[in-house]
């Protein structure tokens, strides 16, 4: 019998390695579609080219705008060329790091792969590909219309996509060489699913850091040459490459050198001498330690309990309540404290009320002169919108995956005698009570940085419950009739399709309730003006009702189909 | 004690379950066997109110699963042919989560949990997260969560995958043992021994519809092989047969 011994020398090439990735790439894209997922696809498509539309639009703007300031105009692009790049940096490093775990370390094909008598540098090479590409796709789309309004403004030429992809790809290499060696390393000491849980939590509050450092350090002041001592200095920090030793400060010299017709090889030079020499030393590293951090790897965790103090305190809160709820809404509250991967998104949570607040208490409205009181009622009441839209964005992080997490457990959930309404009421339970804390909160403590009347404050704090009880209903029924059950990562199911439909929906409830309530909130301020009496009349008491009543329905009606959609639910 | 009546499963254009008629009486260990894919996973999900059937009914203990859900569930054990659990909750808590579905809790219920780990070797495990379970200690685990609530039935895909002999011995003798003491058991799987074995009677399905049910004797007898073991049964019955070139395989 021939031996499969007897081709070991030839190794298969790069596309094919990678043929399992594409070919089902291609195969999704070839598939024709049908009915609903049509109108899907046309709708993210439409809404993706309106996303693109607008990022375009804006940085064709600000581009073309810093291009006609005299003498600093080029220093100025350049500068937000850097900054950007710098940001993208910074992302795909944070995005990487998880990636490389995933597709070294955790990814379906890679016991048929590491069986295969396969070259250690090819299979290195096409994981680091993999790992490109799924860290990199949205700092790519992000960068499309960015790069494309620098070509207009400038007028890069025919030639300037290649030399944008020349640019970008070291750029994308590095961190994710970067990001595999860390990951290669950290799996060498702790078993993989325990660094996933690590990664998890340093991605997080890497990203959280990230944006708490650049909100305080606000940028918007170097838009403001009149914080600067002289003109000088300004065009001294400009004219200064504030990063010179990192890539992204290469890549957008590279550019903006393209750009503006200056002949200088030293950026491309050192942007892909600097990738090529890190894929050689993350090779080097991978062909040390690969062997034994995916022996590791297929280690268990080892399965510690924590937080057992807790899980008492809520049993006893619980006491009382009918066994099969009050064990749904502990299971849901294990499961969420015990995956780092969920809990830990509490602290970008909480890094993005800190940064609200931040905002709300920047607001000039207090300091130097003396901003009319008209003003003032509206920010507050057209800040109920913004804290409306944070309570969503919220909702569809954490109530909106709620069923698609029970994915692989419908099995029991729906051969049991469990009622489908009795499963929805225990998570839409342990949903809003969280939410209405911190809805309320935020709404206080904003309208009292804002000095806001009592007025304004009883019609703010009335409407965020009333917009939160029905976001949470909103984002639980679509998260049913929408589900991802077959996403093991609870922070990918918000951008799903349905997500995207849950989003608009709760946009539009806000929209709604803010334009109904202006009805009375403009009657309000008229007399506020006129130093007049006043009082709620019919006309406004019908548009709270009205308010109130869009909120109901908007909370009760996706329930309800969530209800019959779980109780003929097939898996 | 499970009742089937002109049960049918549709996708589309693709007919998985035809018309399929079953009774299995109280106290009856059941078998159903069949080739991959002839539609053996979708008549044991039908019956667990997971699949909801295109046509025909299903009664558990004289409850229609499709009108009296809730009622015939209650009478149910399902154990599913993968073991998928909550990877976060410990073995303890995921049989008392199981249990409180089934309406189910209190001291009862605890010493329950604690006899079913025993029985399955899971004692010290009790307080681990099942996310550092092996597959056969998961399958142990969805057993004994099928049988927390005292069911009347239990309807098992697959349950010798993933076991050890031991394990595989020691559920052998527990449906044995509960058939005897009036429990239903309707299983369906591979191992032909088992099944030949094990079970009173055997159900045959193959593309879709029961080709073939009865005793051992009578399976022999509808296949004219007398004396014939349940491999030669199957394929004779099935209409299947080795006819490969292996020398073309193996060279």
């Amino acid at each position: 019998m021939p031996s499969s011994a007897d081709h070991v020398g030839r190794q298969p090439d790069f596309a094919t390695l990678t043929s399992p990735k594409w070919r089902s790439a291609l195969a999704r894209l070839r598939r024709r579609p049908e009915g609903g997922s049509r109108g899907r696809g046309l709708l993210l498509g439409l809404g993706g080219l309106v996303f693109l539309g607008v990022t375009f639009f804006i940085a064709l703007r600000v581009v073309l705008y810093f291009k006609q300031v005299e003498e600093i105009g080029q220093l100025l692009a350049g500068k937000l060329l850097g900054m950007a790049f710098l940001a993208f940096l910074g992302i795909l490093l944070l995005s990487n790091l998880i990636s490389a775990l995933s597709t070294f370390f955790l990814a379906r094909d890679l016991d048929m792969l590491v069986a295969a008598p396969l070259d250690w540098g090819r299979f290195y090479l096409a994981k680091l590909g993999e790992t490109v590409i799924h860290s990199s796709w949205m700092v790519m789309l992000l960068a499309f219309p960015l790069l494309s309004a620098y070509a207009v403004a400038w007028h890069g030429g025919p030639l300037f996509p290649l030399v944008a992809l020349g640019a970008l790809l070291p750029l994308l290499i590095i961190p994710a060489v970067i990001g595999s060696a860390i990951t290669l390393v950290l799996v060498n000491v702790f078993p993989a699913r325990r660094t996933r849980d690590i990664l998890g939590l340093v991605t997080i509050v890497g990203a959280g850091g990230l944006v708490v450092l650049l909100r305080v350090l606000r940028p918007e002041q170097l838009a403001r040459p009149e914080g600067f001592q002289s003109l000088v200095d300004f065009i001294a920090v400009l004219s200064t490459p504030s990063h010179p030793l990192l890539p992204s400060e290469w890549a957008s010299s590279m550019l903006m050198n393209w750009l503006t017709r200056v002949a200088d090889p030293l950026p491309i030079a050192l942007l892909w001498s600097t990738a090529g020499a890190f894929v050689v030393m993350g090779a080097s590293l991978h062909r040390r330690l690969y062997a034994s951090g995916f022996a590791k790897a297929q280690e268990g965790a080892g399965g510690f309990v924590r937080g057992a103090s807790w899980d008492r305190v809520a049993r006893w809160l619980l006491v009382g309540m009918p066994p099969m709820r009050r064990e749904f809404i502990l299971k849901d509250l294990r499961t969420f404290f015990r995956d780092s991967t969920q809990w830990s998104q509490l602290i970008l949570l909480g890094v993005l009320v800190l940064v609200y607040l931040f905002n709300v208490q920047a607001l000039p409205l207090f300091t130097g002169e003396r901003v009319p009181v008209l003003i003032i009622t509206l920010i507050t009441f057209l800040n109920q919108g913004l804290a409306g839209f944070v309570i969503a964005a919220i909702a569809a992080r954490f109530i909106f995956p709620a069923i698609s997490l029970e994915g692989r457990l419908l099995w029991l959930l729906r051969s049991s005698p469990l009622d489908p309404v009795a499963m929805l009421r225990s998570k839409y339970l342990v949903g809003i009570l969280p939410l209405l804390v911190l809805a309320v909160g935020l709404t206080v403590a904003t309208n009292h940085l804002l000095r806001a009347s009592d007025f304004m404050m009883l019609v703010s704090v009335l409407t965020i419950v009333a917009y939160t009880l029905a976001v949470a209903g909103l984002a639980l029924g679509i998260g049913t009739l929408y589900p991802q059950y077959d996403t093991e990562n609870a922070a990918q199911i918000p951008t799903s399709f349905g997500g995207l439909v849950f989003m608009l929906l709760a946009i539009t409830l806000l929209a709604v309730v803010i334009i109904l309530e202006a009805i009375p909130v403009a009657d309000y301020l008229r007399a506020t003006q006129g130093d007049v009496a006043w009082e709620v009349g019919p006309v406004g008491w019908a548009a709270f009702a009205a308010a109130a009543l869009c909120c109901v329905l908007a909370g009760w009606l996706p329930l309800r189909y969530a209800v019959r959609r779980l109780r003929t639910l097939e898996v | 004690m499970i009742r089937l009546r002109g049960v049918t499963k549709r996708y589309g254009a693709f007919e998985a379950v035809r018309g399929i008629d079953l009774d299995i009486a109280k106290g009856e260990l059941f078998g159903l066997l069949g080739p991959n894919g002839a539609g053996k996973t979708t008549t044991m999900r039908m019956i667990a109110g997971i699949l909801t059937p295109t046509g025909g009914t299903i009664e558990i203990g004289g409850e229609s699963i499709v009108d009296h859900p809730i009622a015939a569930k209650a009478k149910l054990g399902f154990i599913p042919d993968r073991p998928y659990v909550y990877e976060k909750l410990t073995g303890g808590e995921f049989l008392r989560f199981t249990a409180a579905l089934y309406g189910q809790d209190g001291s009862t219920i605890e010493t329950r949990i604690d006899e079913l780990l025993a029985l399955f070797d899971l004692t010290p495990w009790k307080e681990e997260l099942t996310e550092s379970y092996s597959h056969g200690m998961r399958q142990k685990l969805i057993i004994a969560s099928a049988l927390v609530h005292r069911p009347e039935v239990i309807v098992v895909d697959e349950p010798m995958i993933g076991l050890d002999p031991k394990s595989a011995k020691l559920l052998k003798a527990l449906f044995r043992n509960y058939t005897e003491r009036g429990g239903t058991v309707l299983m369906s799987t591979h191992t032909l021994e088992i099944i030949e074995g094990m079970c009173d009677r055997i159900g045959i399905i193959h593309e879709g519809k029961l080709i073939a049910c009865g005793t051992m004797a009578d399976l022999r007898r509808e296949a004219a092989s007398e004396g014939a073991g349940m491999e030669e049964l199957f394929l004779r019955l099935t209409g299947e047969h080795l006819d490969h070139d292996l020398d073309a395989v193996l060279g």
